[in-house]
């Protein structure tokens, strides 16, 4: 034991719960934009188009999320780009979020109605209208409940970044723990924060499941 | 770009890849089938009449589901020792990851549950069937239908899970490769192929259980 448990480690973990924040919010807008073209691709008239990011989104979910990571941060530098941790983890999980909320809106986008953008076609809209103005805004609405879901996957899987040496919510618990020889507090902390962030979302999007369970 | 690929060196190294992947399936299986008996389990106390085991269950439930499998293992590996309670790699590698099935297994369970109208229950108790064999005829097979997907799911996301417990060193394919890489330094290549070799594990299993799903579950439901 190095030092005691103190309000240092509590502050610590803390800070880590901003940057496990940051980081996800950053993975997910930066995954919600490149999803939104992945699931316009999944979608698209093109069979080439198609197979791509059904190749793309298989890749993604077939693979561990730790193993995606490792090929971002060891890959980066083969490739010449010597970037942060900071830079790696975040271009490895919005490349994972991007396939999943690919997926889950492309869904979405199957599940309206096809007389829907039959008859935007019908008034003359073009693919982007059609697309912007009519399809993606239900499609948003009715994959809410499982985008919220995979929020909740994403906040949590944040936390592989500590096993590359990023210093976030469990990086700094583990480092707490190993300072203060006290790693039941301090990983029993980090869960709390945890779920802290995760519980009200997942409260939410089971909500959203609900409503959206009795409306049909 | 002066690097210079190179998947040679990794040949010699193919028995220690197999066997890591047999081990990952391993840990993955046997956590999936205890999972499932916990996840029924959980199932029954939060039916059951006493409010202790509901809030139990559902507490059980909702820790699991909302806190990361990373610090639930190093919860249990590094946390519990310090009260006594100590286990190897492996077993705390193996506890964690049952306890992270079952805690989605029984929300599957749940809704395969829940699916089923009571009629059904209450047209085979009106044949005079026992409620076992409205169970066994009635229930089971649209249950099982309805939740195959989910669970058959649940096993390839533990497949998946298993590289995480590489972070306590329990021996499987992420560690394996770890070990590896410090023989070689050829940390990218090593990856390539350790995630290429998940990635035909769950390729594999997916084929299968579509298989199946098929052979088994593929009937008109109306």
């Amino acid at each position: 034991m190095i030092r005691d448990f103190g309000l240092l480690e509590v502050m610590s973990i803390l800070q880590g719960m901003w940057t496990t924040l940051a980081l996800s919010a950053v993975a997910f807008i930066g995954g919600g934009v490149f999803g939104t073209l992945v699931a316009l691709a999944r979608t698209s008239a093109w069979k080439w188009l198609r197979a791509l990011a059904g190749a793309y989104i298989d890749f993604f979910q077939g693979t561990p999320m730790l193993m995606q990571l490792f090929l971002v941060y060891y890959g980066l530098p083969v490739f010449g780009y010597h970037v942060s941790a900071w830079t790696a983890v975040a271009i490895g999980l919005t490349l994972h979020a991007s396939a999943f909320l690919g997926e889950i809106w492309r869904g979405g986008i199957q599940a309206v109605p096809k007389g829907q953008s039959e008859a935007a076609s019908a008034l003359g809209l073009g693919y982007v209208s059609r697309m912007r103005d009519v399809v993606l805004p239900q499609a948003v609405k009715l994959s809410f409940a499982p985008t919220i879901g995979f929020l909740v996957q994403l906040i949590k899987g944040t936390s592989l970044a500590a096993i590359i040496g990023f210093v976030e919510l469990s990086r700094s618990a583990q480092i707490a723990a190993s300072t203060t020889y006290k790693p039941l507090i301090a990983y029993g902390l980090a869960a709390a924060c945890y779920f802290a962030i995760c519980f009200p979302l997942s409260r939410l999007s089971a909500r959203y499941e609900r409503r959206f369970a009795t409306n049909t | 770009m002066t690097y210079q690929f190179d998947f040679g060196v990794l040949l010699p190294y193919w028995p220690q890849f197999l066997h890591a992947c047999l081990l990952t399936l391993w840990l993955a299986a046997t956590a999936v089938v205890c999972g499932f008996v916990i996840g029924i389990a959980t199932v029954l106390a939060r039916r059951s009449g006493m409010a202790v085991l509901r809030a139990v269950a559902l507490s059980y439930i909702e820790v699991i589901r909302n806190t990361p499998f990373l610090v639930q293992v190093f919860f249990i590996f590094f946390g519990l020792p310090t009260i006594g309670i100590s286990f190897t790699p492996w077993t705390a590698a193996f506890i964690a990851l049952s306890l992270n099935c079952g805690a989605f297994s029984a929300e599957i369970i749940r809704g395969g549950v829940d699916s089923i109208p009571r009629g059904q229950f209450e047209a085979g108790a009106a044949l005079g069937l026992t409620p076992l064999q409205v169970f066994r005829y009635i229930i089971l097979k649209p249950a099982l239908r309805i939740i195959y997907p989910a669970l058959s799911g649940q096993f390839i996301l533990a497949l998946l899970t298993t590289s995480i417990v590489s972070s306590i060193s329990a021996e499987e394919l992420t560690s394996t490769a770890q070990l590896i890489d410090s023989d070689l330094f050829r940390s990218f290549e090593i990856y390539i192929v350790a995630t290429l070799l998940y990635f035909a594990l769950s390729m594999i299993f997916s084929f299968i259980f579509k298989g199946i799903d098929r052979a088994f579950f593929s009937y008109p439901i109306k």
